[in-house]
């Protein structure tokens, strides 16, 4: 226990400030973004991820926003197991043919207001692998989508950025 | 001549001829009549060779029919056997009754290429899915990849279990974290899980089909998108397939940063792996501290190449980024720190009762079944089995610079933790030799395309383990096949053994400790 508690002082907090013109863009848009928060999800943002295909590169940055570095919880901003919990769906991927009824199904148990992010490249135009008899591409030909975040896979600062921009719209 | 290939001939004969066109040549490509590729099957389980993987390709455009693949090893010898289905009787006889972990091989060919196996088990379709036509077969020359399936009625037929008390849990394709698609089905009786049954192949993307529409550069793109957290392993394992095939020889240098690459790569997994498995037994202490690490890798990844995963970076013929003699000081101070602090954290995980509690004796995978499954990778070496590519068919540095394998014996959550450590500890070690003695030069050769018709293996121990990669030229020297196998499509059948008799509370921790690709099985 006390090894546990000497590594925890150790460590201290590493948890960083984001990039300033990021901490800028949030500053700017934080008092619409705190109104919009209280009103429509009650002070905190619950997100339900779903990965419709993809070939789990988004999830490691996804992963990366909850360490201790990126902290996401910081902003309100947690992870919950069940869509029925869930004001937004970050979803990865092109849209797999065998995923397909899984993610519309998701869709339709996240109750409203609810907002749809597509992350990453494949997600936003179907990446690499296109449209096929077993990729149905991006996101928005399965379902609506409100926002994108691009990237190969994004990281974990651009998927921040992305998700407040999201609220803010 | 190795012992394999010599057994074969002897069992077979003039039966079994030997062709030419497999690179590299050392390890051989027999051709058996297509009555006794069980035969050459049986032959090979009485030496106690393992399955590595088994597949099929379309060559209706190059010889004729359907080529049925087997490739076989023992120690450092591997064999590869084929046999040739004809268009007009797409079928070979099913090697499932000799080796068990064909039969997932098997459903895939006949789910996705329509060739059957006689006298399988079982041949419910695998990856492709109950509500798919029966007749798609989209890895046939003649599928154009562009149809968009249409859905028929259909149903899964599970795996059932009856009695007073029994219930059945199904989880999945969504699941409560932060991780791939796929379902699991329990049959439990109070807490105790009598069965469990997977079923994947919700992340199939048509990648192996993807593969023969791309140039062979392109391909390196793909591969490195086959499971994400795998990118520099999967893309150097195509890429060595790809340059031995064309005999293309990457300069030393590029095959040491290659090298430098997979060994972290391997590093920031398995501390993910290390701290999400205690998390999952509610510890999250290790959790954070072991995420802070890793996040320390992966930017330290992106300050000398520019990318945090490492994607994108080998090509054909070498890697497309050098290293600079600051980044080999940066890199070998960043070692010394991250050494200092992972130790630290090691204390804590061996004194921990309350932790040590949950992970021993949870999820015991047997050394005997590992080996009838033909587990490979850190799995495999958490239950007994002393199987490392890198030993076995050492490329440069592997020979000169030889990794210490890590074997445990229990076979728990515990012993795939520790292997998992010393893996991480074993992986500094080796980047440290490796930056000592960095050869100069190019780090890239002129990567000409390969001549038709000829086909290219390889293998990397990645991560996870032993993938494997076998490409095919075409008659204009395209793409005919790629064949793709991640450890994830043998190791994932390791997972539904483990389970028997433990609660089903355990269930995420031993899946966690096993942690197979998604993506890199259903492609």
């Amino acid at each position: 226990m006390l090894r546990i508690l000497h590594q925890i002082f150790r460590t201290g907090v590493v948890t960083e400030p984001l990039p300033a013109e990021v901490e800028q863009e949030i500053a700017e848009i934080g008092a619409r973004l705190e109104d919009r928060i209280r009103k429509k999800f009650h002070r905190s943002l619950t997100i339900r991820e779903v990965d419709a295909g993809s070939c789990n590169g988004c999830e490691l940055e996804i992963h990366a926003m909850n360490n201790a570095f990126y902290n996401c919880e910081r902003f309100g901003i947690h992870f919950t197991a069940s869509p029925r919990f869930a004001d937004m769906l970050l979803v990865t991927g092109p849209v797999s043919v065998n995923m397909e009824i899984a993610l519309k199904r998701t869709y339709a148990a996240t109750p409203n207001p609810k907002i749809v992010v597509a992350v990453g490249d494949c997600a936003c135009d179907g990446g690499i692998f296109g449209e096929s008899y077993a990729s149905l591409g991006r996101i928005s030909n399965v379902i609506p989508v409100d926002a994108h975040i691009p990237g190969c896979p994004p990281s974990p600062v651009s998927l921040l950025q992305g998700i407040f921009r999201a609220i803010a719209q | 001549m190795n012992a394999l290939h010599e057994r074969l001939v002897a069992q077979l004969g003039e039966a079994a001829m030997q062709l030419e066109d497999l690179r590299p040549a050392d390890v051989p490509l027999l051709l058996v009549p297509r009555e006794q590729f069980n035969e050459a099957a049986r032959t090979m389980k009485y030496q106690e060779a393992r399955l590595v993987a088994e597949w099929a390709s379309d060559e209706t455009l190059l010889a004729g029919g359907y080529g049925i693949y087997a490739c076989f090893s023992k120690g450092s010898d591997f064999l590869v056997v084929k046999c040739v289905a004809p268009e007009d009787d797409p079928a070979f006889p099913t090697i499932t009754r000799k080796y068990a972990a064909a039969y997932r091989f098997e459903r895939q060919m006949h789910s996705l290429m329509g060739v059957t196996p006689l006298g399988s088990p079982d041949l419910r379709p695998w990856i492709k899915f109950e509500d798919w036509p029966e007749d798609a077969w989209p890895l046939r020359k003649t599928f154009d990849s562009r149809t968009r399936m249409p859905r028929v009625p259909g149903d899964y037929r599970w795996i059932r279990a009856e009695g007073e008390g029994v219930y059945e849990i199904p989880v999945g394709p969504v699941h409560a974290g932060i991780i791939e698609p796929g379902h699991f089905r329990f049959q439990a009786m109070g807490e105790e899980i009598l069965n469990l049954e997977e079923r994947l192949g919700y992340v199939h993307k048509g990648i192996e089909k993807r593969f023969e529409a791309l140039s062979w550069e392109d391909g390196a793109r793909l591969a490195g998108r086959v499971s994400g957290d795998t990118t520099v392993a999967h893309s150097c394992c195509y890429c060595q397939a790809v340059e031995s095939m064309a005999e293309c020889t990457p300069p030393e240098r590029a095959l040491w940063l290659r090298a430098i690459m997979l060994e972290r790569e391997r590093i920031a997994n398995h501390l993910g792996d290390i701290g999400a498995i205690c998390n999952d037994v509610a510890f999250a202490f290790l959790f954070f501290q072991c995420n802070i690490l890793k996040e320390q890798i992966v930017r330290t990844n992106f300050q000398l190449f520019q990318q945090r995963f490492l994607k994108d970076k080998i090509v054909p013929g070498g890697v497309t980024v050098d290293l600079s003699d600051e980044g080999i000081d940066c890199m070998l101070r960043e070692l010394e720190e991250f050494s200092k602090k992972f130790e630290q954290l090691i204390v804590i995980y061996d004194n921990n009762a309350s932790l040590e509690d949950r992970v021993r004796e949870t999820g015991i995978f047997s050394m005997e079944k590992a080996k009838d499954l033909g587990t490979v990778g850190i799995v495999a070496r958490a239950s007994g089995l002393d199987l490392d590519i890198r030993l076995q068919r050492p490329a440069a540095p592997y020979d000169i610079i030889v990794p210490r394998v890590s074997v445990q014996q229990a076979g728990d959550v515990n012993a795939r933790v520790w292997v998992r450590i010393d893996e991480i500890r074993e992986s500094v070690r080796l980047l440290r030799e490796m930056l000592y003695n960095l050869p100069t030069g190019e780090i890239c050769a002129e990567f000409i395309p390969p001549l038709s018709q000829a086909s290219g293996l390889a293998f990397v121990e990645g991560w996870r383990g032993e993938i494997m990669y076998w490409v095919q030229a075409g008659k204009a020297g395209e793409v005919n096949r790629c064949m793709v196998r991640d450890p994830s499509s043998l190791n994932w059948l390791g997972l539904e053994q483990s389970i028997h008799g433990n609660i089903v509370p355990d269930f995420p921790v031993c899946n966690k400790s096993f942690n197979q690709s998604y993506s890199g099985n259903d492609l």
